[in-house]
């Protein structure tokens, strides 16, 4: 909303407070004041000045040189290009010595040999936007009425003078979007009065009823109709203060009849409508739903389809009009209008809101239907159109007002106590400093014994409930003057739920290993949707998706942490360690929920050490991540609940890749990309992983418990063995533990060798076993005892032979 | 025979000193305390002497070994001494050279400010509520008093699955089923951090994707004053201690009254520069008290229970914090940004 600032002066007055003042003190009370536009762009020394005479530039074709009187002594000459410049004009006149926006300054000078003494300007030289100067004006000078004074200054007859204040409102607040509304507000902000515009109006003897009837077939949708007909209009432009105003709001003028309704607007916030009455068609408007597949052409000249949803004005045949949102060409006010139905109606925002959507149409008109006006200044808003029809348009208005009027009003009443208001702001406001901002808001109310019963006025359709209230009088009680307190009462410990705890540790555990935490988007398109899932489900798609790249819920994180190594490879940087934690969604049944888990998924790639003077560089390989994850299950203590099986998973090498399971249940993979989707990403060898976050992190461990730190010596004894390739390391150490024993304390690999010094297809695999005792000093023999069963065990199990 | 030794003592102590390293002291050691050596020798010829000359000779004899021996030791100490220097010396490294780096990563910076803000408000008694990020229309809505055909809720802005469910465009629905799950019984205590989703074109202020943070307390005898003071408290901490907070009315569905809040600005102190564009404050906060109707649908009564809300956002009080201008960093994950935010 745009308020003139010299504009408000006429319903409140703000003698001893500036605009920016005002707008601080708005913006302080709840109505936020985006800018003060000074309307006035730097200029100086334009005035109205009569031409008296034009004739051609002797020189040039499209010149003219004119004689123009600007109220001091002798006319002057000035030459001027625009094409609409005539004799008897009266216009703006930048003297010699004038300064326009810009800091454009006007010199005497000689045209094509021809004197000009100043210049005669458009309203656009004087910095007024092109789409807000009237049509016929778009191309030249603007014509002031022939009333305008000469010498006088056309700024202020502009109301170029003037500042605007931009408010920028919420909501709520949709009564501000009338200059009367703005008023109420700034009187209370400053304790002022407003003064109504005063309605004296002449009807002639005749009865409208004679003229035009009204039938509402939808009155949920339109509760009020009220109309009115003025007579023997002569269209023409509306007065010149008017005219300024509506540009000072963001209007363009049209003509007197057009610029009346917007006016009516704008002060009133009611939204009205002007029909040709002799267009119309018949002597009846019919309010109703639109038929499916009817059409109405708008004003704008664009044919419409309408549905069911929409309501129309008809003329019991046809659309004349998309009911609050645009008037239909058909019976749109013209130069040969004469006679005007005026149209002023209540329509449901819900309704307006549903037509606006649709066709893509917002008007001054329907953004104040669909925030809701107040409909007890309707017909007040309808008389005082009529009455200006009269002043500036010469009608004559027709006895009476049509009507329908189905509104149910109930007047809202709040009672609310001064405690009530102390309680819930913490304040100690007293009861006269209530009252006193319930006066200024000009609300009626009566007070008992520290109770008000508060009317709230119908304007201020916000105000429902004592909250509502509470927060009235805060904001003009300041609140600035609240005081700071702490909740008071029962005190719990602040603390992180245990999950809460660990998935902190986690992540600062990857991070100390070396990976940074990334963060990426939850939607995706559909091929990556189900990539490196662990569950699959049926993909969630978005009803109206932005585009297809952002229109289905991911089912891993795994896809947008390669497509974060890609654009950071595109970007030179090569070393990519990246982790996140995050949800995936997987849809359980339509209409409910889907399923949301979160999951751990990391992406390696690059060099993951290098100390390179001293010739130390090691590249991302399987183990690199595996050693991650082994750290990560032992940080959560599930070292020894935790498997790595040889698995094939789609977009995975087939050779390198794990599956994760956890108390013999799968949770997650690890592997390095398949050949085909590196290259699809552009990244070299890479690996990834994802767990089930939840699954670690819910999985119950015990508590610490110290045991005896080692008193006497262990013994640890190698063995290589030789065994079929096929064979895993984790098979034969399983074994091993299993053969060892309660003496067997640890089992640990230390090498591993395929080559030319064994037979075809084996492999030797080196391990060292510790044997200890925690009870006394074992004997060489004893541990060759159990070592034996080991060895026999592996060889019976696996075939293995010890390696010479 | 006296002479004799008094002058193999000259010597040897002459040549103890003359020698310049450890063999060269060793064959002085040979030469003259070994079994071949001329003290052997003249203790060999003492047979030669008479008994009262024996035990003399034999102390002088002693003394003078005993010098040789002491000047050997004393040589060998300092001897080695110097062995020990050369050797360290000639091991000695440019300590200027680069240690061996050690990999670490870090956290994202929401995750910074996230966790910050948390362990903030855990300090005040409160805990971390977290909730589902595909949410039902009525939690995201219609429980915080925006009920269907609401002129706030504009379809257009959210992204909807189904007629009834959506990803939800604030934290508030936790907040919701947290009042729920407490039936009617405070005191609710909250800090809803998350990820929330509006439909907006990702440019450098906007992001389809973003994050939250919201506060929640409903008790008996809850005040805006306590809103007021916790708030001032947060900032307090978050920003330093000679911030401070103004309130400026605003509006949202499920708060009334609802407040702006703006911090006074940690850049200029509050004298105005261009993070606060002139102003000397800084909006970071919104907040208010809880709609009874709000109270109500998750099941409080309104009479009884008030309580306040406020929210913020992460990426904002990052950008604001560390003077990052593209909202779109914090989800490209360029590790060119991420590894900015390394240190305390
Ligand atoms: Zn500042």
């Amino acid at each position: 909303m745009f308020v003139s600032y010299r504009w408000l002066q006429q319903y409140v007055d703000l003698t001893g407070i500036t605009a920016k003042q005002l707008a601080d003190r708005i913006t302080k009370a709840g109505i936020e004041v985006e800018s003060v536009e000074v309307r006035n762009k730097g200029i100086q020394g334009v005035v109205i000045g009569h031409v008296i005479e034009r004739e051609q530039h002797p020189n040039a074709d499209k010149l003219s040189k004119c004689f123009v009187d600007i109220g001091e002594g002798e006319p002057v000459q000035i030459i001027c290009g625009a094409p609409n410049v005539a004799k008897g004009q009266k216009v703006a006149v930048a003297k010699v010595g004038a300064v326009l926006p810009g800091n454009f300054k006007i010199k005497r000078a000689k045209l094509r040999g021809e004197e000009s003494n100043g210049m005669i300007c458009s309203l656009q030289e004087l910095g007024v936007e092109s789409k807000l100067v009237p049509k016929e004006y778009a191309d030249g000078i603007f014509v002031f009425p022939s009333d305008a004074p000469v010498g006088a200054d056309a700024l202020q007859l502009l109301y170029l003078d003037d500042e605007v204040l931009e408010l920028s409102l919420t909501p709520n607040r949709a009564d501000c979007l009338s200059m009367i509304g703005v008023a109420y507000e700034v009187a209370a902000i400053l304790g002022r009065s407003v003064k109504l515009p005063t309605i004296e109006l002449q009807e002639n003897d005749e009865n409208v009823h004679n003229y035009i009837s009204v039938r509402v077939d939808a009155p949920e949708d339109n509760p009020l109709y009220a109309g009115r007909i003025v007579k023997h209009v002569k269209i023409g432009p509306s007065p010149l203060w008017m005219q300024a105003r509506l540009m000072a709001a963001g209007i363009r003028p049209h003509n007197n009849v057009v610029d009346i309704t917007n006016y009516i607007l704008l002060e009133y916030g009611q939204p009205l409508h002007a029909f040709d009455y002799d267009r119309l068609g018949s002597r009846e408007i019919v309010v109703r739903r639109a038929k499916a597949g009817e059409t109405i052409v708008t004003l704008d000249d664009v044919e419409r389809t309408l549905t069911e949803d929409h309501l129309v004005i008809t003329n019991g045949k046809e659309p004349v009009a998309l009911a609050g949102v645009m008037g239909g060409a058909n019976s749109e006010v013209c130069d040969e209008t004469v006679n005007v139905f005026i149209e002023a109606a209540y329509f449901n925002g819900a309704t307006i809101r549903q037509a606006v959507k649709d066709h893509g149409l917002r008007s001054e008109s329907s953004t104040r239907f669909e925030k809701g006006i107040d409909p007890a200044r309707t017909k007040e808003a309808l008389d005082r159109a009529a009455m200006l029809m009269a002043e500036y348009a010469g009608g004559e208005v027709v006895g009476g007002v049509v009507e329908v009027n189905t509104l149910q009003r109930k007047e809202v009443v709040v009672t609310i106590t001064l405690d009530r208001i102390n309680n819930v702001l913490g304040t100690t406001i007293t009861k006269e400093e209530v009252a006193g901002i319930l006066t200024n808001l000009q609300f009626t109310f009566t007070e008992d014994n520290g109770t008000f019963t508060i009317a709230v006025p119908s304007r201020r359709r916000d105000i429902a409930i004592e909250e509502d209230i509470i927060e009235e009088v805060a904001r003009l009680y300041g609140y600035d003057n609240l005081p700071a307190t702490l909740p008071v009462g029962e005190a719990n410990p602040g603390k992180l739920t245990p999950y809460q705890t660990k998935r902190r540790k986690v992540r600062r555990y990857l991070e100390d290993a070396g990976l940074f935490q990334a963060i990426t988007y939850s939607l995706t398109n559909e091929a990556k949707a189900t990539m490196f899932a662990l569950e699959t489900a049926e993909p969630i798609r978005l009803a109206l998706p932005m585009s297809e790249e952002r229109s289905v819920l991911r089912q891993s994180l795994v896809p947008h942490l390669l497509e974060a190594a890609s654009y950071n490879r595109a970007r030179q940087v090569e070393n990519v360690a990246l982790y996140e934690i995050g949800s995936v969604y997987l849809a359980t049944n339509a209409n409910e929920l889907p399923s949301e888990k979160e999951r751990l998924a990391g992406v390696l790639t690059g060099v993951w050490h290098a100390h390179v003077w001293q010739g130390e560089k090691k590249a991302v390989d399987f183990y690199v991540a595996k050693g991650i994850l082994d750290g990560l299950f032992a940080l959560l203590g599930l070292e020894n609940r935790v498997e790595y099986k040889q698995a094939k998973r789609e977009h995975l090498h087939p050779g390198r890749t794990a599956e994760i399971l956890l108390d013999h249940k799968t949770i997650g993979f690890v592997g390095q990309l398949h050949p085909v989707v590196q290259k699809e990403y552009d990244l070299k060898e890479t690996y990834v992983f994802e767990l089930d976050i939840e699954a670690l992190l819910k999985a119950e461990v015990d508590d610490i418990r110290y045991t005896a730190i080692p008193r006497f010596p262990s013994i640890t004894r190698d063995i290589a063995l030789v065994v079929d390739e096929h064979i895993v390391a984790g098979e034969l150490q399983k074994a091993i533990i299993a053969a060892g024993g309660e003496l067997l304390k640890d089992v640990s690999i230390f090498d591993v060798y395929k080559g030319d010094r064994l037979p075809e297809g084996k492999k030797s695999i080196a391990f060292a076993l510790r044997y200890y005792d925690p009870a006394r000093t074992l004997t060489d023999e004893e541990v060759t005892n159990v070592h034996e069963q080991v060895i026999k065990a592996v060889e019976q199990q696996f075939g293995a032979t010890l390696r010479g | 025979m006296k002479e004799r030794l008094q002058q193999l003592q000259q010597e040897a102590l002459e040549k103890i000193e003359q020698a310049n390293d450890l063999k060269a002291l060793n064959d002085v050691r040979v030469a003259y305390l070994g079994k071949k050596g001329p003290i052997t020798e003249v203790l060999r010829g003492m047979g030669a002497l008479s008994p009262e000359e024996r035990p003399l000779m034999g102390a002088l004899v002693n003394d003078v070994r005993e010098a040789i021996q002491q000047a050997l030791e004393a040589k060998q100490t300092k001897l080695e001494q110097e062995e020990v220097e050369k050797k360290l010396a000639s091991e000695a490294i440019d300590v200027t050279l680069p240690g061996r780096p050690m990999k670490r990563g870090n956290h994202h910076p929401l995750t910074r400010v996230i966790e910050e803000i948390e362990d903030l408000f855990i300090g005040m008694g409160y805990t971390i509520a977290e909730g589902p990020e595909v949410e039902q229309d009525y939690y995201n809505f219609e429980a915080l008093n925006l009920p269907k055909g609401h002129p706030a809720r504009d379809m257009q802005d959210s992204f909807y699955i189904t007629e009834e469910i959506l990803l939800r465009t604030h934290t508030s629905p936790v907040q919701a089923r947290t009042m729920e799950k407490h039936q009617g019984r405070g005191p609710v205590k909250i800090i809803c951090p998350g990820k929330v989703y509006r439909r907006d074109n990702d440019d450098a202020t906007h992001s389809h994707q973003f994050t939250q943070i919201e506060g929640l307390v409903v008790d008996e005898n809850i005040r805006m004053s306590d809103l007021k003071g916790t708030l001032r408290e947060f900032a307090r901490k978050m920003f330093g201690e000679d911030r401070d907070i103004r309130f400026r009315p605003s509006f949202f569905p499920f708060t009334e009254p609802s407040v702006e809040v703006d911090v006074s600005c940690f850049n200029c102190g509050g004298h105005g520069c261009s993070v606060c564009k002139g102003t000397g404050w800084i909006e970071i906060l919104g907040a208010g008290m809880v709609h009874p109707n709000v109270l109500e649908m998750a099941g409080f009564d309104s009479k009884k229970y008030t309580g306040f809300a406020f929210g913020m956002g992460p990426e904002r009080i990052a950008m604001l914090k560390y003077g990052i201008d593209d909202i779109r960093h914090f989800y490209q994950n360029d590790l060119r940004f991420l590894q900015q935010f390394h240190r305390v």
